[in-house]
C-alpha cells in the first residue's frame, strides 16, 4: 500500500537535469506544464491502467530519471499524439516519451518482445518479416512469393545491416541484462 | 500519375490481399505504381523510433534515397510508414546538420539524401489527386452496407507535420467510403486509437486488446457491418486482434475488417481473387454475398 503513504517531496530532491536534457532535445515547453491533466484525460492507456501522463510530466520536472526509465509505464503509450494535440500549453508530450524511451534503452531497459522486434529488423530488414502462411497467400494471389523488398535482394539487406552497424543499433539493443 | 510504391512490412508480409487489391484498383484510376526494389522496414515509428532515433532516421533516409533515385514521389499504404517517411523527409530536408550527419553515414553504402521527393499516403492521393468524382465513376455496384470508418492516428497527427489541418473531426475517409455507395456511420469516440501503436501490441498485448475491445464495442453498438481502415497495422489489430480477443477473453465480435482499396475493389466489381477478402482472419464472406443483394 505504498501508494497510500503521503510523500512530501522537498526541493532538495528535485534535479533539473532531466527537464534540461528534454528542453535541449526539442521538448522546449516541458516546464510550461500547469498540471491540468488534459493529457491524462485524453490518453487511451490511462483509462485502463495505472499509468498517468500528468504524473509522468511531474516526475520529469522533479528529475526522477531512474524511476521513469525503469518503469514499464513508459511503454504503455501508443504514440497516438492525442495528449500532444490537446495540451493547452503546447507541450510535445509524445515526443518527450519517445525521447525518454531512447534513454531507457540506452540504460538497458527494454521489454523482451521489443528486443525481438529489434532483432527481426537487424536480421531481416523487416520488423515484421514474411512467414510461411503469407508466402502461400501471396502465391494464391498470383503475387511473387517474396515481395520486391529487402526480402528479394541480398545486396539491399546487406546495405541495411551495414547502416544498422554504423548507427550502433545492434550493440544498443543487445546490451544490458535488465530485461524484464 | 506515377508513384514509387512503398510496401513496408505488414502489407507484403501479413496482408498481401491489401497489396493485391491496391495493385489492381489504382491503375483503374490512372495511378501507376513502380516497386521500390530493396526497400526495408520504414522503420516503424512506434518501436524502432522508440528504441533509437538515429537508427530510425538513417534507415528511413535509405528508403527515401531509393525513391529519389527513381525520381518519383512515394505512395505508401500504412499510417506508420507514412509517419516515418514523411517526418524523416521533413527533418532531413529542413535540418542541414542532421542531413550532413546522415549523409556521411549513407556514404558507406554509396547513397545520398537530396530532399527531392514527397511522401504521400494512398488516402491523400485518392482524396486529393484522384478525387471523389473519379472514385464515384469507377464504381460498378453500390455497396449497401453500414461501415465504421477508422482513420488511425498517424495519418492525422502530429498536425504540424501533416496536411489535413484537422484532428478531432476529419471527414475525408467517410467521404471516400460514401463514394463507393456504402454509408459511414458515426460511433462513440471514433477517433480513439486502435491500441496497436507505440509498441503496445508487441510489448503489452492485454492493454492493446482492451483498447481494441472498447473500439469494437462502440462499433457494434451502431450496427456496423464492417470496419474500413487505411492502415495495415490498425488492420492487423482489428483482424488478428478479434481472434485473440475471442481466444483470451471469450469476447466475440465478428466484424469483418476491410482496407479501403479492398472496399474500392469490391465496389468496382472485382472478384475475390483480386480483393482477397476471404484471406482476412475474420470472415468477410458476408461482404462477398453483396453481389446477390
Amino acid at each position: 500500500m505504498s501508494h497510500l503513504k503521503r510523500e512530501i517531496i522537498t526541493s532538495s530532491r528535485i534535479n533539473p537535469e532531466l527537464s534540461r536534457l528534454l528542453i535541449n532535445s526539442g521538448i522546449e515547453r516541458i516546464r510550461a506544464c500547469i498540471q491540468c491533466g488534459t493529457c491524462t484525460a485524453s490518453c487511451p492507456s490511462t483509462s485502463r491502467t495505472a499509468y498517468r501522463t500528468r504524473m509522468l510530466i511531474r516526475k520529469i520536472l522533479f528529475g526522477f530519471k531512474e524511476e521513469i526509465l525503469a518503469s514499464e509505464d513508459l511503454w504503455l503509450c501508443t504514440t497516438c499524439y492525442t495528449c500532444s494535440e490537446r495540451c493547452p500549453r503546447k507541450i510535445e508530450v509524445t515526443n518527450a516519451i519517445l525521447l525518454l524511451r531512447n534513454l531507457a534503452v540506452r540504460e538497458g531497459f527494454m521489454l523482451g518482445p521489443h528486443r525481438d522486434v529489434a532483432g527481426y529488423l537487424i536480421e531481416h530488414g523487416h520488423a515484421v518479416p514474411i512467414d510461411e502462411e503469407t508466402k502461400k497467400k501471396r502465391e494464391r494471389l498470383e503475387l511473387p512469393t517474396l515481395p520486391p523488398t529487402v526480402h528479394s535482394f541480398a545486396t539491399a539487406l546487406k546495405e541495411v545491416q551495414t547502416l544498422v552497424k554504423i548507427a550502433g543499433f545492434e550493440t544498443l539493443v543487445k546490451h544490458g541484462e535488465k530485461q524484464r | 500519375m506515377k508513384y514509387a510504391f512503398y510496401l513496408g512490412c505488414i502489407v507484403p508480409n501479413r496482408y498481401p490481399n491489401i497489396e493485391k487489391a491496391t495493385r489492381v484498383t489504382l491503375p483503374r484510376l490512372d495511378i501507376e505504381l513502380e516497386d521500390m526494389e530493396g526497400a526495408s522496414c520504414c522503420p516503424a515509428p512506434g518501436v524502432i523510433k522508440s528504441f533509437d532515433r538515429l537508427t530510425w532516421l538513417l534507415l528511413s533516409a535509405r528508403n527515401l534515397c531509393i525513391a529519389e533515385e527513381m525520381g518519383l514521389d512515394i505512395l505508401t499504404l500504412c499510417n506508420g510508414c507514412y509517419a516515418t517517411l514523411k517526418e524523416a523527409n521533413t527533418v532531413l530536408a529542413g535540418n542541414e546538420k542532421e542531413r550532413r550527419k546522415i549523409n556521411e553515414m549513407l556514404s558507406a553504402i554509396g547513397r545520398k539524401f537530396k530532399g527531392s521527393i514527397k511522401v504521400k499516403h494512398v488516402a491523400e492521393v485518392l482524396y486529393r489527386d484522384v478525387g471523389l468524382d473519379a472514385i464515384r465513376s469507377s464504381v460498378k455496384r453500390g455497396l449497401p452496407i453500414k461501415v465504421a470508418a477508422h482513420y488511425g492516428c498517424h495519418i492525422l497527427k502530429p498536425t504540424d507535420l501533416r496536411e489535413w489541418n484537422t484532428v478531432e473531426h476529419p471527414t475525408f475517409l467517410d467521404e471516400m467510403i460514401e463514394a463507393t455507395g456504402a454509408s459511414s456511420v458515426p460511433y462513440r469516440n471514433r477517433m480513439m486509437c486502435c491500441g496497436a501503436g507505440g509498441g503496445l501490441r508487441s510489448g503489452v498485448l492485454d492493454v492493446a486488446l482492451d483498447m481494441l475491445r472498447e473500439k469494437l464495442e462502440n462499433m457494434r453498438q451502431v450496427g456496423a457491418e464492417c470496419i474500413v481502415d487505411i492502415c495495415p497495422f490498425c488492420h492487423l489489430q482489428f483482424d488478428a486482434g478479434q481472434v485473440q480477443l475471442e481466444q483470451k477473453f471469450k469476447a466475440v465480435y465478428n466484424i469483418p475488417v476491410v482496407y479501403y482499396t479492398q472496399l474500392l475493389g469490391l465496389a468496382m466489381g472485382l472478384s475475390e481473387s483480386d480483393v482477397g477478402l476471404r484471406m482476412n482472419r475474420v470472415a468477410a464472406a458476408s461482404l462477398l454475398e453483396l453481389e446477390k443483394r
